[in-house]
């Protein structure tokens, strides 16, 4: 907080008259300081995170209810999915979070060329996972997986599960929750592409200062709450069914 | 947090450009653009207020079919299906687009600013962006309902709106969706602008009620309303898919369902009543002239009712086949909500005691909110109780219990601070006459259309029927008899509350002569709000020291 101190009572001793400098226009009308317009903005992207747990909270609870119900049906379709694409995908992501968590750092410390650098590696590294993601989603569909478009329930009933045969009904409800809740992910991280796009034009403009570093830090906030969402979901839809080595390919 | 806050907060950071004399919010801009493009709060609760009465005014109108309906056994008026449609939109609309914004949106963003000393809310495009996505949801919501109609209640229970669905489901939950990110950015907006923007010495224990009680439906607007949408959204999918994730015959749970709709549902009421409750403990002790009676429990109930609001829905659910051991703890944890709410109702009660009572309008609304709201609060003990909830279950009982706790509490509040605060928002004053007749004939039509259908639910009529046995006849024509008092006295504020407009004296800034720093600003109050910052000194209810030095 002391380093704000100074930026606070710089925007403080500036005009706020025709003579307009990087420090006060930065600062918005119904706020006192720097430091309070910072703080508010971490603050509300906290708790818009909140409200992201509860939506992805919601969907797990009903995976959770159906996966305990429905054990053996659930780990014999959690086989079938893609394992490698979803290891690769998570060291790709996690890959992303440090890229994004130096670019906090970045522009905290003033150097812009290290910002861009690294928002831009972020951005790849999210079209990467995304990539994967649209081709797992077209292995998926090539090898069967896709309810209500492609989907074959006499090939489940030759499974055994640890009960007998599975239910093919009850494999496209894990499949179903596969979708909704990568989806789900997948979107939010369009927008936090479309975020960080926005962030290097910001850069690019030379917006983005150890005065004004909020952007960065609040949607930094977001792209990881969207990484720890993915560390939750590979276990829940992948590591749940037994894979073997040959299963490691695309 | 707080101490940050009083470390960084330097109230003369920025001068303003000197106001003209008389220039307030209203007249400050002119012309439509000057509206839909603002991003000052009043001007936001304004554009919320005419958003709301209209679909007030919608879901009245369908109410009033219902009960014209309602006074023959045979269901003469209108038939069956479009019987059903009726109610759902009544619901629905009521719900979503009236009961759970009215109080925030349209009270709480013209006065959670003004009350913490603040020039604007955190986070004011979001303010406005709120309304657009409000409204974007509403226009959905109602084309939905208008063009073909919804048949399955406001609570789209499946398989009504998954397998059997033959009317707008999908289109009408769409609309709730949207209008779902609107709840979302409103709480937000109020639990970080209560955070971060309180006035010098403005501490958390200074804080009026009614913001103690807006902080708490935030958070519950907050956590709850994500879970709806989760659940709208598996509907969907289900429909569109054709999986059974809701469907017993395809493996799914329909009470699956049902915990995800009255994890959201059952929070909402609260969302409705914390405000509403808000409203009422700063009316009551203004018009007492007393400080308020304990106001460090009237702030915990609020959050015990916040807290424990969240961990009894599936008292809805005793009769769908849930376990017997979950029922008895969630009737338990039911009877627990009613501690905080009667702490409150005893708060008031105890602040009227001794006090210098005045019966102004917004004090009769407010008495009436605590008379009904009580009786809605003691019928729901009888509901959480799992051997009567078996007999009354799905019967008029429960309407009359939920209108009496959301219209007698939740509209009676709205009424009240509306009533309270109108000289604040326009700077006139409405007729006294009018608004004291109106107070009365809510209270009157309103007890008169819900306490027979408590009879008629104890007796066993079940709701959402189109036609009754014919024994039952008297009592519902009493009740559509209320029902046409109750419509009066609703209709009667939209003329004189328009005809202060042009007609009404000027209030002053402090009509009331209340405390509060909303009403050291003048009417209407200038769109920075304050000349000079505020510095909070005292709690919000020092009475007895303004009487002692004369100022009003």
């Amino acid at each position: 907080m002391s380093t704000n101190e100074s930026v606070g009572a710089a925007s403080r001793a500036a005009p706020a008259g025709p003579a307009r400098h990087a420090g006060p226009t930065i600062l918005a009308h119904h706020f006192a300081s720097l430091e309070q317009q910072r703080e508010t903005a971490t603050f509300g992207m906290w708790m818009f995170l909140a409200t992201e747990v509860l939506i992805f909270g919601a969907v797990f609870t009903c995976y959770a209810v159906y996966r305990l119900r429905y054990a053996a049906d659930f780990e014999a379709a959690s086989a079938r999915l893609n394992i490698l694409i979803g290891s690769i995908n998570t060291i790709v992501l996690l890959s992303s979070s440090l890229t994004m968590a130096l670019s906090v750092h970045a522009t905290r410390v003033g150097r812009r060329q290290m910002l861009l650098t690294c928002l831009l590696l972020t951005i790849l590294l999210g079209g990467m996972f995304l990539g994967f993601k649209v081709v797992e989603y077209y292995k998926d569909y090539v090898e069967n997986l896709v309810p209500g478009l492609a989907f074959d329930p006499s090939e489940w009933t030759k499974v055994e599960g640890t009960e007998g045969p599975v239910h093919p009904q009850r494999v496209q409800l894990m499949l179903v929750f596969y979708y909704i809740m990568t989806g789900l992910h997948a979107a939010h991280m369009i927008v936090g592409m479309g975020l960080l796009i926005w962030l290097v034009v910001e850069a690019r403009k030379g917006l983005l200062t150890p005065v004004r570093y909020m952007p960065v830090e609040v949607i930094g906030l977001y792209w990881h709450f969207v990484d720890i969402v993915w560390i939750f979901l590979l276990p829940l839809l992948y590591l749940t069914g037994t894979h073997h080595v040959t299963d490691l390919h695309f | 947090m707080s101490s940050a806050i009083t470390t960084g907060f330097i109230p003369q950071a920025k001068p303003r450009p000197p106001r003209a004399p008389g220039e307030n919010y209203l007249n400050v801009a002119f012309g439509v653009r000057s509206w839909l493009f603002t991003t000052d709060h009043k001007r936001i609760a304004i554009l919320y207020l005419v958003t709301v009465t209209i679909l007030f005014f919608i879901g009245g109108a369908a109410a009033t079919v219902i009960r014209l309906n309602l006074m023959t056994p045979t269901g003469d008026l209108v038939p069956a299906d479009t019987y059903n449609k009726l109610f759902s939109a009544h619901g629905i609309i009521m719900v979503w687009f009236f009961l759970v914004p009215v109080v925030p949106t349209v009270l709480g963003n013209f006065l959670v600013p003004m009350m913490i000393g603040a020039r604007d809310l955190a986070f004011p495009k979001i303010n406005l962006l709120s309304w657009y996505v409000f409204t974007i949801g509403a226009i959905i919501t109602l084309w939905a309902l208008l063009a073909g109609g919804v048949d399955t209640g406001w609570t789209f229970y499946t398989p009504f709106s998954s397998k059997y669905a033959r009317t707008n489901v999908l289109p009408t939950m769409i609309g709730i969706f949207i209008s779902g990110f609107s709840s979302i950015m409103t709480g937000l907006n109020f639990v970080a602008t209560m955070h971060t923007m309180r006035a010098p010495g403005l501490i958390w224990w200074r804080m009026p009620l009614f913001l103690w009680a807006h902080y708490a439906a935030s958070v519950i607007l907050i956590l709850a309303t994500p879970v709806l949408a989760m659940a709208l959204i598996l509907v969907g999918v289900e429909r569109a898919w054709g999986i059974g994730i809701f469907d017993p015959e395809l493996g799914g749970d329909p009470v699956l369902f049902q915990h995800l709709f009255w994890f959201y549902s059952h929070p909402v009421v609260y969302i409705m009543l914390l405000p509403a409750m808000g409203i009422v403990s700063e009316i009551v002790t203004c018009f007492s002239r007393k400080h308020i009676f304990g106001y460090v429990f009237i702030v915990w109930s609020s959050i015990g009712i916040a807290v424990l609001g969240f961990l009894v829905w599936a008292h809805h659910m005793f009769v769908a086949g849930q376990s017997v051991y979950s029922a008895m703890i969630f009737s338990a944890l039911s009877y627990m909500v009613a501690v905080p709410s009667a702490v409150k109702v005893f708060n008031w009660t105890a602040t009227l005691y001794k006090g210098s009572i005045a019966f102004e309008t917004p004090m009769l609304f407010a008495l009436g909110f605590i008379a009904l709201f009580t009786m809605g609060g003691l019928t729901g003990l009888f509901l959480a109780a799992l051997g009567v909830d078996m007999h009354v279950h799905d019967t008029y009982f429960i309407i009359a219990h939920f209108h009496f706790i959301m219209v007698g509490g939740a509209v009676m509040g709205y009424m009240a601070g509306l009533h309270y605060w109108w000289p604040k928002m326009t700077g006139r004053m409405y007729s006294d006459f009018l608004s004291k007749l109106a107070a009365l004939i809510v209270f009157v039509g309103f007890i008169l259309t819900f306490l027979p259908q408590f009879v008629l639910g104890y007796l066993g009529m079940p709701r959402r029927y189109h036609v009754y046995p014919p024994e039952f006849q008297v009592l519902n024509v009493m009740s559509s008899a209320g029902a046409s008092i109750l419509a009066v006295g609703y209709v009667l504020p939209l003329f004189y509350l328009f005809w202060s407009l042009y007609a009404g004296k000027p209030s002053g800034p402090n009509p009331w002569g209340a405390t509060g720093l909303e009403w050291q600003t003048p009417s209407p109050p200038p769109t920075h709000n304050f000349d000079e910052t505020p510095i909070v000194t005292t709690g919000p209810y020092e009475y007895s020291m303004e009487e002692s030095a004369g100022v009003h």
